[in-house]
């Protein structure tokens, strides 16, 4: 156990997967020389060699073509696109190959990629490069989506993800990258699809993945001060998401809040609310709130992306609101 | 040259190379397999939308003579003949654009996904350019592991307008990337003409990357087989792309159904077969042979097509179960 960056169990992830399987690659734009834009990747290059860390140029969509290639060729390419926001260039490679290969071809072949990318708003990006883009993706047979909240489920999410013969979004929120905390020295394997409990509590219980878990977090102890005892669920996974770990704490609970900072419309809190309010109906005592972006962009300004961001405030309302 | 027989591999043009009545009697059973699709499609026992290559017979055979099962190739919406070149068999093909269980990729992707992994066919592809990346990552893998292989990709001369070919041409050299551009320039960008569409060439285009470009009459499956043969070996040399463009003729509509209104073509379709099946009977090959060839061709179709009749389709819950891969990798 050591304390580490977020960054940091990333990149020793990456490493780790590096050093036990010599099918995995990096494939990035300005990953190998420049370390990555936020660092993620630095010193892999002086110790795997530019064959394995491999700058590309920019040029999202071939880079992901080139990695279901890679995949079918034998290989476990990681790639990096810089901010989830490019990921719409990326978006005939993922959505029309990589996530139907396996599918279209009759179960011939698999597409074992990773792509790792980052979320996110906080850091005055503005509006094209601050998006939480990961419902498109949990919209797509074939594809799955991580996005973790903790050092240690970073590491070992990427770890699961990189061993997966899908193809498999991982998303990190770019606000967590120089958050500090405890990492192991060796994480306990996460499987996708598990859901852990954040915090326990009996009045309500609130879903969020990612950055969004801190602030989930953050509601619960203020909720505590009123006496209502917050159960955090943190999901993980998005897709597949732990149906069943959201359902058993409902049953407990019988109130639900789902977080993200995403934008609400049509979000991945819209498909757990529906679910749980068709599989969890007969254990709810009040309505399924959700918490989420306002419909409309990331705005830059200091003051206008503060007062844009959903947090802690927010959700404290929305459990409150479970109870109107 | 080698004893060529009917069961003959379509691969090892540089091992010796297949004589020229081998390369027809491999033309000919994709004609006869596209005959048939038409006639079924026509019939509705082909349903969804399928896209002949009849005309372009000469690219595909000449260019897989020389590769081997092991070199890989990704292909396009008009990919028939590019997966019966490379080797896939004629059931699982049938079956496949009959949405059958047993087809090549168990009734679910159909014509315009018919792909055969074990023979280095990385798939036909709805997406214009789709198939370009792919083939290029699948070029970096051949590199990485070593060895001679190689990757193709196959696109049209529609795909020209699409960026992605220019990400990956630029990759291509950047990176030195063992790949063969084959561009299939049948002067066709879907239902208009490319010169409508598209206001450089090719040849130009590869200069301005600085990879090396070949044109050659793709009608002609011999030159384009020697061609190919000398290109591929030097990509098994020197590992970098190389760009083949090939102009042919696409006999057929866009798609099968296609009235073609938008069509005046001032002469009559130039015809590969008709081509190579004229040079076969000037160097003495006896017409009874060709007519042989021919008929049997037809035969070996037939009995693909009746068995993949009597096939079924995949239930909705088996093709659901593999949406995912499920293989422990660790």
């Amino acid at each position: 156990m050591s304390e580490a960056r977020f960054a940091h169990a990333i990149n020793r992830s990456l490493d780790d997967a590096m050093a036990r399987d010599p099918r995995v690659l990096l494939l990035g734009e300005d990953i190998a020389n420049a370390g990555g834009t936020f660092a993620v990747t630095r010193g892999l290059l002086d110790k795997y060699g530019a064959d394995r860390v491999i700058d590309m140029p920019i040029a999202e969509n071939a880079i992901a073509g080139m990695a279901v290639g890679l995949a079918l060729g034998g290989y476990r390419p990681v790639i990096e696109i810089m901010f989830m926001d490019f990921m719409t260039l990326t978006m005939d490679a993922m959505v029309n190959q990589a996530a139907k290969l396996h599918f279209m071809f009759g179960g011939q072949g698999a597409v074992p990629m990773v792509v790792r990318t980052q979320h996110g708003g906080g850091l005055n990006a503005g509006p094209q490069h601050s998006q939480c883009l990961e419902a498109w993706f949990a919209h797509i047979p074939g594809l799955k989506v991580v996005v973790p909240a903790t050092l240690d489920d970073a590491y070992a999410l990427l770890q699961s993800a990189i061993d997966d013969p899908n193809p498999v979004i991982f998303v990190e929120n770019k606000a967590l990258y120089p958050m500090k905390g405890e990492l192991s020295d060796a994480p306990t394997p996460v499987p996708l699809g598990k859901a852990r409990i954040a915090r326990s509590g009996t009045d309500v219980t609130i879903v969020s993945y990612g950055a969004m878990v801190h602030k989930a977090l953050a509601a619960a102890e203020a909720l505590a001060g009123e006496g209502i005892d917050a159960e955090v669920i943190d999901l993980r996974t998005v897709q597949p998401w732990d149906e069943a770990a959201v359902l058993e704490s409902l049953a407990r609970t019988h109130r639900l809040v789902v977080a993200h900072e995403a934008v609400e419309a049509f979000g991945v809190g819209a498909e757990i609310a529906a679910r749980m309010a068709h599989i969890g109906f007969d254990d709810l005592d009040g309505p399924i709130v959700r918490v989420g972006g306002a419909f409309m962009p990331v705005p830059f300004g200091r003051t206008l992306e503060v007062e844009y961001m959903p947090g802690a405030a927010q959700i404290f309302a929305a459990a409150r609101a479970t109870y109107d | 040259m080698r004893t060529v027989t009917d069961d003959t591999p379509p691969h090892g043009r540089n091992e010796g190379g297949p004589a020229l009545i081998e390369l027809y009697r491999r033309m000919v059973l994709i004609r006869e397999a596209e005959k048939s699709c038409g006639a079924l499609f026509a019939a509705g026992e082909i349903p969804g939308f399928i896209h002949l290559s009849d005309g372009q017979e000469g690219v595909s055979v000449g260019v897989m003579a020389s590769l081997r099962p092991d070199d890989t190739i990704a292909s396009t919406h008009r990919g028939h003949g590019h997966a019966l070149a490379k080797g896939l068999g004629l059931d699982g093909f049938f079956r496949e654009l009959m949405g059958k269980a047993d087809g090549a990729c168990k009734g679910r992707g159909g014509s315009m996904h018919v792909a055969d992994l074990s023979v280095g066919m990385l798939g036909a592809n709805g997406i214009v350019g789709g198939g370009i990346a792919i083939a290029l990552g699948s070029g970096l893998a051949q590199k990485l592991r070593g060895g001679d292989g190689l990757a193709a990709s196959f696109f049209g001369d529609g795909a020209l307008a699409e960026g992605i070919i220019h990400e990956c041409l630029n990759i291509a050299k950047l990176k030195t990337i063992p790949m063969l551009f084959v561009c299939e320039n049948n002067g066709w960008s879907e239902f208009s003409p490319t010169s409508t569409q598209v206001t450089f060439t090719l040849e130009k285009l590869a200069a301005a990357y600085d990879i090396p470009y070949f044109g050659i009459d793709g009608s002609n499956v011999e030159k384009v087989a020697d061609l190919a043969a000398d290109l591929v070996a030097r990509i098994r040399r020197e590992r970098g792309p190389i760009v083949l463009e090939c102009s042919t003729t696409r006999i057929r509509g866009h798609y099968e159904g296609d009235a073609q209104r938008y069509r005046n073509d001032p002469a009559p379709p130039v015809d590969p077969l008709s081509i190579t099946r004229a040079t076969l009977e000037e160097r003495g090959v006896a017409v009874a042979d060709l007519e042989g060839i021919e008929e049997a061709a037809r035969a070996k179709v037939q009995q693909a097509v009746e068995a993949a009749r009597s096939s079924s389709e995949e239930s909705l819950s088996e093709a659901q179960a593999e949406v995912y891969a499920v293989e422990a990798t660790r």
